[in-house]
């Protein structure tokens, strides 16, 4: 049954996971994410639907049994924050290796290193270039609210077992401690054991029977040729993820003279940035990317004619902005505005900047 | 209508849970809201504070740099927010350990002795409804039907029963507040 509630975004990771039918969570606290587990705790699926929730011993720990689950063709999700990504990364790389599903949310926070527990965006390019070794790639969803966070998890599967890869939940302090106004779906069930032999019976180690080949789940192929083709194979299906699952969101640009490009909080902020420059009459607009990779590169290409200028808002000291620049060509002038270190911009800073670095700049 | 609100204090004086039933009282009259607490090494510190915004349509940023409505319950807050009320906005403080009282004159300054009225009554859990109570007085942006749904809806069922007494302090709020 639908319901509405108030949650905080990282209540809303746990109560989605609860409902769209994961089979277990994999987790190691951390702030500004410890919620995720604590409302699993407090929820106790394993009582309801049957879903496993677990404290392992470490980030890197989780992130391999992740990748167990997943291997088995379960429904399966882990979460952490900055330094606990950079932890799992190999697991990450290794899932991706092996053409696993999974979900993977990070609720990102200051760094570099331990960093600090404020918000910040500086973990782009580990999400979209490859924080691990190898040429692989995740799907990034960016949320923008607590419903989006809710409804991400449900989405982040559907893509994680559509195209056989990792997704991506980059969320931050920000996003992940705020409560808004949710509505939460219906429970879906878990499949069954016979519903997974079905579904994936072709890759997952479901117990081998008579009727089949071994099912063999390994990211290890010692034939460089072969490990070419599957390279090969790869990179075709980022190529049709990048054609059928860029996801953006458009705002006040109908009649825009400049452009702001930010996701998650940032692309909040922005909004509020966009009101106070429309009352002094600056016509600024917001593309808001939602799929981090797939990049909604072509969104922002069909802005070029429309636009004078561009100002890529994040809180880092710069990573998307270089999406968006490959994007631009430099047909228009593209900035960048940002804060670090936990610290969140303004919306005034934003203003300011919009007006110093492309209006007069 | 957007009411973009800071509340300030204390831990322990029910700053963020004062939050969360405004907020939850928002929602039950259908409108959008934002609840953003301060959870950093700030918060160590023993102060907490939350943004709470209301409004009927959707809500850009949950982090702002002025408010409509202050409401200071310390003096640390004082310090840091009373410059932060937009001109021609609100600022609710209990005067209870304010060292330092407002001094703005382009806005509406509102005094609410809640800590000295929920001694008083012998319960120091009341005060932020006491507080509470003194807000919506001033701004009366939800109905109080709604703040009742939102208490309902925010306490876990088994302290349903001391909704009446939550009740009452936020009436008390609403009396003694000095406008």
């Amino acid at each position: 049954m639908a319901e509405l509630k108030l949650m905080k975004g990282n209540e809303a990771i746990a109560e989605a996971a609860i409902r769209c039918g994961c089979d277990g969570y994999f987790g190691y606290p951390i702030t500004p994410q410890s919620e995720v587990m604590e409302t699993l705790m407090a929820r106790k699926p394993w009582e309801e639907t049957g879903m496993v929730v677990l404290q392992a011993e470490s980030e890197v720990a989780a992130i391999n049994m992740v990748y167990g689950g997943a291997g088995c063709g379960k429904k399966v999700m882990t979460s952490s924050s900055s330094p606990g990504v950079s932890l799992k990364q190999e697991g990450i790389t290794y899932i991706a290796g092996a053409e696993l599903p999974c979900l993977v949310v990070n609720v990102v926070r200051g760094g570099p290193g331990l960093g600090t527990i404020q918000p910040a965006q500086s973990d782009y390019f580990q999400a979209t270039k490859g924080g691990g070794h190898g040429d692989y790639r995740l799907i990034v969803l960016a949320p923008a609210s607590v419903q989006e966070m809710y409804d991400f998890v449900d989405l982040g599967f559907e893509l994680a077992f559509k195209y056989r890869n990792p997704v991506q939940i980059q969320s931050d302090g920000v996003i992940g401690q705020m409560m808004e106004k949710v509505t939460v779906g219906e429970f879906k069930p878990r499949l069954t054991d016979e519903e997974v032999v079905k579904r994936y019976g072709s890759w997952a180690t479901t117990g081998k029977t008579a009727n089949r080949d071994r099912n063999i789940i390994t990211s290890l192929d010692l034939d460089a040729y072969r490990q070419e083709q599957f390279n090969l194979k790869l990179q075709r299906k980022y190529k049709e993820i990048e054609e059928k699952e860029v996801r953006f969101e458009k705002i006040a640009c109908e009649d825009a003279d400049y452009l702001l490009v930010a996701y998650g909080s940032s692309s909040r902020i922005c909004q509020k940035a966009i009101e106070i420059a429309r009352e002094k009459g600056i016509k600024v607009g917001l593309l808001r990317p939602i799929t981090l990779f797939p990049y909604p590169t072509k969104a922002i290409q069909a802005m070029l004619g429309q636009v004078k200028g561009i100002l890529a808002v994040e809180m880092s000291a710069g990573q998307m902005v270089e999406d968006v620049r490959l994007a631009v060509e430099g047909k228009v002038k593209v900035q960048h505005y940002g804060r670090m270190g936990g610290v969140i911009p303004t919306p005034n800073e934003i203003v300011k900047a919009l007006e110093e670095q492309i209006i007069n700049g | 209508m957007t009411e973009e609100i800071i509340i300030a204090g204390f831990g322990g004086q029910g700053v963020l849970s004062m939050g969360k039933i405004l907020a939850y009282s928002g929602i039950m009259q259908g409108q959008e809201v934002a609840w953003m607490p301060s959870y950093g090494p700030e918060m160590r510190g023993g102060t907490a504070n939350v943004t709470v915004i209301i409004s009927d349509s959707r809500i850009s940023s949950p982090i702002l740099q002025e408010f409509d409505t202050a409401i200071i319950l310390n003096q640390q807050s004082m310090d840091k927010f009373e410059k932060m009320v937009k001109p021609g906005g609100t600022l609710i403080y209990d005067p209870n350990g304010i060292t330092r009282h407002p001094e703005r004159k382009d806005i509406k300054i509102c005094k609410i002795e809640a800590a000295e009225e929920a001694a008083r009554l012998k319960s120091a859990k009341t005060f932020n409804m006491i507080v509470l109570g003194a807000f919506l007085k001033v701004k009366p942006i939800v109905k109080l039907e709604n703040v009742i749904k939102g208490l309902e809806k925010s306490l876990p069922s088994r302290h349903h029963h001391l909704i009446p007494m939550n009740q009452e302090a936020i009436q008390k709020g609403m009396d003694i507040v000095k406008l």
